[in-house]
């Protein structure tokens, strides 16, 4: 049995017939047509999945797209405007907080909901706060910068440096 | 991975939910948060027919000290205990804890009626309850029940909870005087299940006696496990560092930890005493 349901990604209603059995991030993915959003584990660990429901960051590969019905959905589509980049994206391209990108629109979305939560983390914040996704290549360093960069960027703080650092 | 297909409810008050329990009896499942369920789903290691999503109702998510206790709505998320005020003034075992739950995704879904009513002893919050005595209200068409957390778990995956009936609060005897909690798990990962977890809680009188103590431990044993011996030991006593190194010593004799890809039993009943003396100290400093 199927069931109609609307989610609004990036500010725009999509409504489908799903069976209840449905991921969240199959409706985005296949449904939606949305393919920013992607599937690393399936296993709830590796994050590649989250998305904000109403702001919160989630694993879409946990969550079934019936229980997301009449939710604000956010995903990485819906980052950059017609002015440009979104500061998080800004921070992950000046600081090299990427190689091959996989993890990349997990990893800025639930930088989002940290930065959101705790504007000016700390380092040691900012480690436990992205806890929850893996990145295979960059060893993480890089993307911590790129949050604290855009920490600073979002209130208007002096910028760190975007050199390289070799640790 | 795809879960088995089934029907999906999400009723918007406690008493359709437990008509839709009674309806569709043991085919029937409540989805909370879904952390643990949905993952089983999609492993096909659970395929219920139907789902009770009950995140839909209403008063079921709470923090709040009433009536000489700390309540908490079985629907109350891992985010909000952690970023609760009377939690961080009074009872910071859950800080320890939510901090290694999983991680924050996980705790922006992740209840803790869930997390008890999942019946595993790899989950944490067994223990925290174990250690802080804590009772368990359950709902059925009949009524409410009440349910001491020593009575609780009954196996693997099964709990006090019967068929047609919903966790709805957990209570815990309130703080007062001088009374500390802690928690700790090694783990291998971000994430991971406990190698061994101690939760340990103490009210200390004037005088520096123990009036109350608590110890229980994660996925030592086939069920969560209050350490009764080491708690013995603590009551009535001063909380030397002789007693505190006895307590622990029987924590890691009565439990019974199986060997896994996490370490052998040898290793496992070290980290239980390494972690008891640990808990212990810390929670007697925050009660100080
Ligand atoms: C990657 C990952 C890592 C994790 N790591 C940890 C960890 O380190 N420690 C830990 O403790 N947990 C961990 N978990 C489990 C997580 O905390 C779960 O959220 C929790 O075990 C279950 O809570 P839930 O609200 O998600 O319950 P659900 O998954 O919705 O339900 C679990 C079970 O309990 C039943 N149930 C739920 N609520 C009720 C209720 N109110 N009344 C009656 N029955 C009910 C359901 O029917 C189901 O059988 C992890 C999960 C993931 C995905
Ligand atoms: S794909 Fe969802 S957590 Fe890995
Ligand atoms: S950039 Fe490749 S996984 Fe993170």
């Amino acid at each position: 049995m199927t069931k109609k349901i609307t989610l609004k990604i990036n500010g725009t209603e999509h409504t489908m017939e799903v069976e209840p059995r449905m991921l969240l991030v199959h409706a985005i993915r296949e449904n939606a047509s949305l393919t920013g959003t992607h599937i690393g584990c399936d296993t709830s660990s590796c994050g590649a999945c989250t998305i904000l429901i109403d702001g919160k960051s989630a694993k879409s590969c946990t969550i079934l797209a019936v229980q997301a019905d009449g939710k604000e959905i956010a995903t990485v589509e819906g980052l950059a405007t017609a002015e440009g980049l979104h500061p998080i994206q800004e921070g992950f391209h000046l600081n090299h907080a990427l190689h091959c990108g996989f993890c990349t629109p997990g990893m800025m979305m639930r930088a989002i909901e940290l930065l959101d939560k705790n504007p000016n983390p700390t380092e040691e914040e900012i480690r436990w706060g992205i806890a929850g996704n893996l990145c295979r290549c960059t060893g993480y360093n890089n993307i911590v910068s790129a949050i604290q960069w855009t920490s600073a960027k979002m209130q208007g703080k002096e910028l760190p440096s975007t050199e390289p650092k070799f640790v | 991975m795809i879960p088995e297909s089934f029907a999906y409810s999400a009723p918007t008050t406690l008493d359709e939910a437990l008509a839709l329990l009674q309806e569709h009896g043991d085919e029937a499942k409540i989805l909370a948060g879904g952390h643990s369920l949905i993952p089983m789903m999609k492993l096909r290691f659970a395929s219920p027919t139907h789902l009770i999503d009950i995140n839909n109702i209403p008063g079921l998510s709470y923090v709040k000290e009433e009536d000489g206790y700390l309540k908490i709505g079985a629907m109350t998320k891992e985010v909000e205990v952690e970023e609760s005020d009377i939690i961080h003034n009074k009872y910071q075992i859950f800080i320890d804890a939510t901090k290694l739950i999983a991680d924050p995704q996980v705790r922006n879904f992740g209840t803790l009626g869930g997390n008890l009513a999942h019946g595993d002893a790899a989950n944490d919050h067994p223990a925290v309850m174990i250690a802080l005595g804590a009772e368990i209200e359950i709902t059925g068409q009949e009524g409410k029940r009440t349910v001491g957390i020593d009575d609780f778990f009954h196996g693997f995956y099964t709990t006090a909870v019967d068929e047609g009936e919903v966790l709805t609060e957990i209570r815990i005897p309130a703080a007062s005087g001088n009374y500390g909690s802690a928690y700790h798990k090694a783990e291998r990962k971000v994430g991971d299940y406990a190698t061994a977890g101690v939760a340990a809680m103490v009210q200390i009188d004037d005088q520096g006696r123990c009036t109350r103590a608590g110890i229980g431990l994660t996925n030592v044993s086939p069920l969560p496990l209050r350490a009764k011996r080491s708690e013995e030991v603590l009551i009535g006593s001063d909380l030397s560092e002789s007693v505190i190194e006895q307590a622990a010593q029987y924590a890691s004799e009565d439990c019974s930890p199986s060997e896994d890809l996490r370490g052998n039993e040898e290793y496992k009943r070290h980290l239980v005493k390494v972690i008891t003396k640990r808990m212990l100290k810390k929670a007697i400093s925050r009660a100080k």
